[in-house]
């Protein structure tokens, strides 16, 4: 077995606790990027790794931090650990069971954006782990690990906790920046972005939970190190998150590159009762479904790949959907969340996502016509393109890709009367 | 300084704009109506709404050299972006071609409109806004069609939601695009608005208390581009097509806000026409697009049957009908009798062309004519005034406004709203008063002082400013210094003196006190500098430049003297009941009103007069702006402008006025006024062209604000612009009475004058009738906040309960005007809890 | 009043931002107020706006933007299971629905004692350990995941317990 870089925990039982992991060379890093590095080397050396955002649009993180305004200060960064795309539970293992490894990420990158204030946006269903974190970031003070002057340089540091209260939409940045200030979290209009203008109008940087845990090993091990894992565009290690009609769901850290097969049947034990796989959705809710094709499941799986064969990887929730499932109730499922999840800031997506689930309900059960099925792909092509934020973008995938795989299984659903 | 010109081509046509303007502005400059929902061109871009989508292309340029690219013609090869773009938050860049009604642009509009109208309830028909809608017009575009949408699946919800006294939300129609949200928090800074839920089910609401008690409230629903939003007052009142509609000005304050009013004939109102509505009627260098909720809904008591419309004659003791012939025979034999003794008053309500033909009718009859008000310092704002060009809207970074003795937000909101606006681009603002107002809030400098040390605080500015102390306490002050500092060193200064805890004497000396500052800072005879008198009373500017002063004897002594006494839109027995008592007996007296108020009662003739909206004449901005209004519904009864009835007398006492019309007056006024030499009618009429366009034509941008086209009017220049010498003179003080309590009338918006008190509508909103004291004052009178207390004025008792105004000095007690307590500037009164 | 029982909370609070955006504070206030009945009510909406310089109108439109916040008070804890996709694979809305039956009430509802409120929710990031479902009281919200009907009602009914005891 290859050793965990994130999953740290499953090799050293106890991480989560402040000494043993001290004792693993924790906060090592962060001393080491204070004391030894200019910010500028740091953000350097973060790009030369290669690592890109793994809160699912895959943003070079390096690139990221090189986009703040120069010389406005204050800056912040916030971590986005608002994790709620259905399908998606890593960040969650890695602040419940290593969460110093993350902390330790948050306050490198908080050294990399000169910032002395980090914020954790918490989905707020994350109420016990919140409390949890709290306490480490308590104990983080008394060692001297965060706060002023730290590793005896000037540099300081705050990071507080801030849980949010039921929201989706707050995983989207610009409307978790809102959320964090206080008001309803709805996407903000881009440009400007948050490294011009975040939190308060102020430069920021924000970053995955699972994007910012990285930042340790490759500090400590260094970026040549981090770029032999994966594949050349896509580097490191991921967490694969795998649920769905599979034997062991769960969290897989596995090399970017990682083919379907190996994470399905390997790691994840196959589909129960030898069942054949008839879709994957690898970026969960939001995916466009990709057939359980011989040549789907040899793919690998990164950020180049996947949009080669007409899906994308995102936050890298592997939904296996077995030969059993219907493929109009999945899609039904999934406009119910979006609806569901709307902020209604934008036309299209308030009004788009609520008509869709309405047909596609109807159609599941049983009251649609033959129009119905046409409809539900024409109010999806309707909000194609025309949204806010992704959120929109993301609603239509699995109902666009779904009927245009598998409109037999909703042509099922449709009374022979019209 | 010309900004950079872009130049790219929308829908074929070629235009060029400064950098920065956004696309849909863009278009719009060549006439390409590029529709919107959520975009207003006063509000910052949110592009959620996503009705403005376009194509957008950009010229190809290669990676190494930056250059464009050209095909085999030398033409930019243009690269069109593979999503629609919100022309709304795009900017133009040079080179960009625009594609605003290619087949892709357009589909992709017809597939907002057609999500829109899935929660849309289309009730065109029965809908307030029918005829003036965005969304109703788009969907005539676009073809209704057949909807794709199932009935039953529409949301079902509450069109009748008052979200405050004034203003309903219906709840279907509304179509989230938040402009209602954002102008209450981003123009008017007061955010009773929001959303709340998400999704489909995001609604308007308002958590507020009182809800939604906006002074602006109203605007809202012009730039609400669906008929979600609608007044109380007119609400399912008329189908806009039915109205007509006439150029107006409103009378309430010295903002002189352009109107247009909507009337419409009444089968309730016995066939005759009433007005249905006021609109807001742009004029940028006024009040842009907006006007308060007052002038919005005042108007109703030019409608009230309680207006007088005959004359009425004392016969016996008894006012009773007559007819005009024998009122103004009447009247002229009482004026004849007094002779020199004549006095006249006039209120500054009326018009210059009122208050022009009562001033010479005064003359030759070798009488008095003054101006009834509390507020002086005309002649200073007649010399000291801001320069031609004034435009509020721009002021900004480098530029300064002190504003002082005046809460504008309850006196003049409009101008608060474009001081806000003002002070939101970076100007400087200092705010001076005794106590705290809505202003202080976006205040870089605040000053606070104690009533009566109002003219001290200005002197000690001046003193600041100029080494000149005017004895001056005040002079050295550290707020007084920082903000002296603020003011002398800005591009641009604009001083708005007010007359709270002021007389007469006192806001003259401010008035002088403010030129001083204006004139040693070098803040005078440009545009965007000077000085404005904010007056309680709409045209007071006006009745100055037309020669009316303030007794200098006092109104008790003048009347004492007087054997006749001639009323003009001045209720002077109504305001203080003990003036009264200053006139004998046999004192006759003549008042021309719209109502029988207590001086129509004390009256011998009483000639009905029109209203504003039953004429036409002009009125004086406190920017000196002379406007033009005109007549919107036949006369009520047989009423006459006031004008005209003073000219009618002066037949009647044999001096030949030779005035026919408004016409003919105002020509005499261009003769003979400072400043406004030479000026006509038709001067006052002249339109440019305004940003953003509004009107009937373009719903998209103005909503239904409507386009000007009677008149900006014209600014009369000030005398330091044209070389007039008139020195501003030597620092006064000014005081208010010594006594344990000192009582000091406020200006509120909702007055309960009579001009207010006939809207229905506005009667929940009227001022609060109470006095207010600070904490210590209420310890001190042995109460809590919220019981009665007795007021002693005068040797009257008046019973009002007692409220906290934390930021009031010990020893004062405020009470807002015209609650009938008689004390119009400060004056020492006595507080008990009730015996 | 909240300003008087939560003083140092508040303060707390505070401290985490600049002193010119407390608006900030406005999520981490509201649910301090939850704590008291597991609603917010009017007056609280009103005394956290005053707290923070805010139109209540700001305040009080979040509470139905936010899932876990709530204006209405309903049972005194509410369990909330996850229907979502990747659980509903795993049988999440048959536990639902057998869970609500053995209650005597539906999805949405609330049981005669008022005491618990069973409602279906979005995914919680628990999806490998389905069925599951979040117990939201007034002072928290905790998961319970890899649940069958049996372990749901024991834990329902240590809820239950622990209020009776208190
Ligand atoms: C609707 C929507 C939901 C999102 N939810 C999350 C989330 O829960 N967690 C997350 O890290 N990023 C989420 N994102 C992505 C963020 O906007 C952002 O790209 C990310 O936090 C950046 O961090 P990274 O560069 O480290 O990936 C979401 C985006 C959208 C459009
Ligand atoms: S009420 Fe009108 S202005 Fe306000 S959001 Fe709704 S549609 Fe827009
Ligand atoms: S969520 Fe509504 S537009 Fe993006």
């Amino acid at each position: 077995m290859p050793e965990y870089i994130l999953l740290r925990h499953r090799d050293i039982p106890g991480i989560d606790d402040l000494d043993t992991y001290l004792e693993n060379d924790g906060f090592k890093a962060f001393e080491k990027v204070v004391t030894d590095q200019s910010p500028q080397e740091l953000i350097d050396s973060v790009k030369h790794s290669g690592l890109r955002g793994r809160g699912g649009a895959g943003f070079p993180t390096g690139v990221k931090w090189s986009f703040l305004t120069p010389g406005v200060f204050p800056r912040y960064v916030v971590a986005n650990a608002d994790e709620s795309e259905p399908g998606t539970f890593k960040d969650r293992e890695i602040m419940e069971k290593n969460p110093y490894q993350f902390l330790e990420g948050v306050a490198i990158c908080s050294y990399a954006a000169q910032a002395n204030t980090a914020y954790v946006y918490f989905r707020g269903e994350f109420w016990d782990l919140a409390q949890e974190i709290e306490k480490k970031i308590d104990l983080l003070y008394e060692r001297k690990l965060l706060g002023a002057g730290l590793f005896g340089t000037d540099y300081s540091l705050d990071i507080y906790l801030h849980v949010g209260a039921g929201a989706y939409i707050c995983g989207e940045e610009t409307a978790l920046l809102e959320s964090l200030e206080g008001k309803l979290g709805q996407p903000r209009l881009r440009p400007p972005f948050p490294a011009a203008e975040g939190l308060f109008a102020k430069p920021t940087v924000v970053n995955n939970v699972e994007t910012l845990a990285n930042l340790p090993p490759i500090v400590n091990r260094g970026a040549d190190w981090y770029r032999s894992i994966g594949t050349e565009k896509s580097t490191g290690p991921k967490i694969f998150c795998l649920s769905g009609n599979v034997e062991r769901p769960g969290n897989y850290e596995l090399p970017m590159g990682t083919t379907f097969r190996e994470l399905i049947y390997e790691h994840g034990g196959g589909i129960p009762e030898g069942r054949k796989i008839k879709a994957i959705m690898p970026a969960g809710a939001s995916s466009a479904m990709i057939l359980g094709t011989e040549e789907v499941l040899d793919t690998p799986m990164d950020y180049e790949s996947l949009p080669e064969i007409g899906s994308q990887l995102g936050s890298a929730s592997i939904i296996v959907l077995d030969e059993t499932v219907d493929i109009s109730w999945v899609t039904y499922k999934t406009s119910r969340f979006f609806k569901h999840e709307s902020c209604g800031k934008c036309t299209p997506c308030r009004e788009g996502t609520y008509w869709m689930y309405n047909v596609l309900k109807r159609v599941q059960g049983g009251g649609g016509d033959r129009h119905d099925v046409e409809l539900a792909d024409l109010v999806a092509h309707g909000i194609e393109g025309k949204a806010l934020c992704a959120l929109g973008e993301f609603a239509i995938m699995p109902v666009m890709s779904g009927i245009r795989l598998f409109r037999d299984d909703f042509e099922a659903h449709i009374g022979d009367e019209r | 300084m010309s900004e950079p010109l872009v130049t790219l081509t929308i829908d074929g046509k070629e235009v060029s704009v400064p950098a920065g303007t956004l696309v849909v502005d863009a278009a719009k400059k060549v006439g390409i109506d590029i529709p919107v929902f959520c975009y207003h061109p006063k509000m910052d871009p949110v592009g959620m709404c996503r009705m403005c989508l376009v194509e957008v292309g950009m010229p190809k340029r290669d990676r190494q050299s930056g250059e464009v690219v050209t095909d085999e013609n030398g033409d930019a090869i243009i690269e069109f972006r593979p999503k629609l773009d919100t022309s709304c938050t795009l900017s133009v860049s040079e080179g960009m071609v625009v594609k605003a009604s290619s087949e892709k642009a357009v589909a992709g509009r017809r597939d907002i409109v057609e999500f829109l109208l899935t929660s849309h309830p289309l009730d065109c028909p029965v809908c307030d806004k029918g005829g003036e809608c965005s969304l109703q017009e788009l969907t005539m575009e676009h073809g209704p069609g057949k909807s794709r949408f199932l009935y039953e699946n529409k949301m079902h919800l509450d069109k009748h939601v008052p979200l405050g006294d004034l203003i309903y939300l219906d709840q279907e129609r509304c179509i989230q695009c938040a402009r209602c949200i954002r102008y209450q928090e981003l123009i008017v800074d007061d955010p009773v608005l929001g959303f709340e839920e998400r999704g489909r089910r995001l609604q308007i609401v308002t958590y507020s208390d009182p809800e939604f008690d906006s002074y602006f409230s109203g605007n809202t629903t012009d730039i609400c581009p669906v008929g979600a939003l609608t007044t109380t007052d007119f609400r399912f009142g008329a189908r806009p097509w039915e109205l007509n509609a006439a150029p107006s000005i409103c009378p309430h304050c010295p903002v002189g806000c352009n109107l247009t009013l909507n009337t419409r004939r009444e089968a309730g109102a016995g066939g005759t026409s009433v007005v249905k509505r006021v609109m807001p009627r742009q004029n940028e260098a006024v009040n842009e697009i907006w006007i308060c909720d007052k002038g919005r809904f005042a108007h109703h008591y030019a409608s009230s049957p309680d207006r007088l419309t005959q004359p009425l004659v004392r016969k016996d003791g008894e006012l009773v009908a007559a007819t005009w012939d024998e009122a103004l025979r009447t009247a002229s034999e009482g004026i004849k009798a007094a002779g020199q003794k004549t006095l006249g008053i006039a209120g500054a309500r009326a018009a210059n062309e009122d208050l022009f033909v009562f001033r010479r009718l005064l003359e030759a009859v070798g009488g008095e004519a003054v101006l009834h008000d509390t507020m002086a310092g005309g002649d200073h704002v007649a010399q000291f005034g801001v320069g031609t060009g004034t435009n509020l809207k721009e002021l900004g970074q480098g530029d300064a406004i002190l504003v002082i003795a005046s809460d504008l937000h309850e006196e003049a909101p409009i101008w608060w709203q474009r001081v806000f606006a003002a002070a939101g681009r970076g100007a400087s603002l200092v705010v001076a008063n005794a106590r705290q107002t809505r202003l202080d809030k976006y205040a870089a400098q605040s000053i606070r002082y104690a009533y009566g040390d109002a003219v001290q605080i200005a002197s000690g500015l001046v003193a600041a400013v100029s080494g000149v102390n005017g004895n001056s306490d005040f002079a050295g002050l550290e707020t007084v210094n920082s903000a002296a500092k603020l003011l002398s060193e800005a591009r641009n200064l604009i001083v708005f003196f007010g007359g709270e805890g002021l007389d007469y004497e006192g806001t003259q000396a401010l008035a002088n006190a403010c030129a001083r500052l204006l004139v040693e800072t070098k803040h005078v005879g440009r545009p965007n500098n000077g000085l404005i008198a904010v007056g309680s009373k709409g045209n007071l500017q006006g009745a100055w430049d037309v020669g009316l002063r303030g007794d200098p004897r006092g109104l008790p002594a003048a009347l004492g003297a007087a054997k006749a006494v001639v009323l003009l839109a001045a209720d002077l027995f109504g305001d203080d009941p003990h003036l009264a008592d200053d006139l004998d007996e046999g004192v006759f007296v003549v008042v021309q009103e719209l109502f029988l108020t207590e001086s129509a009662r004390r009256a011998n003739v009483v000639f009905p007069a029109r209203s504003f909206i039953e004429r036409s004449g002009t009125f004086t901005t406190g920017e000196r702006r002379v406007q033009r209004f005109y007549q919107a519904l036949q006369p009520h009864g047989e009423t006459r402008p006031d004008w005209r009835i003073l000219v009618d007398l002066a037949e009647r006492l044999d001096f030949e006025m030779g005035f026919a019309s408004e016409l003919d007056v105002f020509g005499q006024i261009a003769e003979s006024v400072d400043g406004y030499e030479g000026l006509t009618y038709e001067d006052l009429s002249r339109v440019d062209a305004q940003w953003p366009p509004v009107g009937a034509q373009d719903l998209y941008f103005g909503g239904t604000a409507s386009k000007n086209t009677h008149g900006l009017g014209v600014q009369i220049a000030p005398g330091t612009e044209r070389g007039v010498t008139f020195k501003a003179g030597a620092l006064q003080q000014s005081e208010i009475p010594q006594s344990e309590w000192v009582l000091v009338p406020v200006t509120e918006l909702y007055d309960h004058g009579r001009t207010v008190t006939e809207s229905e509508v506005l009667k929940p909103r009227l001022s609060a009738k109470i006095l207010r004291v600070n904490r210590q004052g209420v310890d001190k009178i042995g109460v809590e906040p919220g019981q009665e207390i007795e007021l002693h004025l005068n040797g009257e008792v008046y019973i009002l309960p007692v409220e906290i105004e934390p930021s009031l000095s010990d020893g004062i007690v405020l009470v807002a005007r015209s609650q009938g307590i008689p004390a119009s500037t400060p004056a020492a009164v006595e507080l008990r809890a009730v015996s | 009043m909240l300003a008087e029982k939560y003083q140092a909370e508040i303060d707390q609070i505070l401290k985490k931002f600049p002193p010119e955006e407390k608006r900030a504070a406005v999520l981490p206030l509201l649910y301090l107020a939850q704590r008291e009945g597991g609603h917010i009510t009017q007056t609280e909406v009103a005394e956290i706006a005053a707290l923070l310089d805010l139109d209540a109108t700001q305040v009080g439109g979040l509470i139905g933007f936010y899932t876990l916040l709530h204006d209405k008070p309903e049972g005194k804890i509410r369990v909330q299971i996850c229907t979502d996709l990747p659980c509903a694979l795993r049988g999440a809305e048959t536990f639902a629905e057998e869970l609500c039956e053995n209650l005597g009430i539906k999805l949405g509802e609330t049981t005669d004692d008022g005491f618990v409120t069973v409602e279906e929710v979005m995914c919680l990031a628990g999806c490998d350990r389905a069925p599951m479902f979040q117990v939201q009281e007034p002072t928290g919200i905790h998961y319970h995941e890899h649940q069958t009907l049996e372990t749901a009602l024991e834990i329902i009914e240590e809820y239950r317990k622990r209020e009776s005891d208190a």
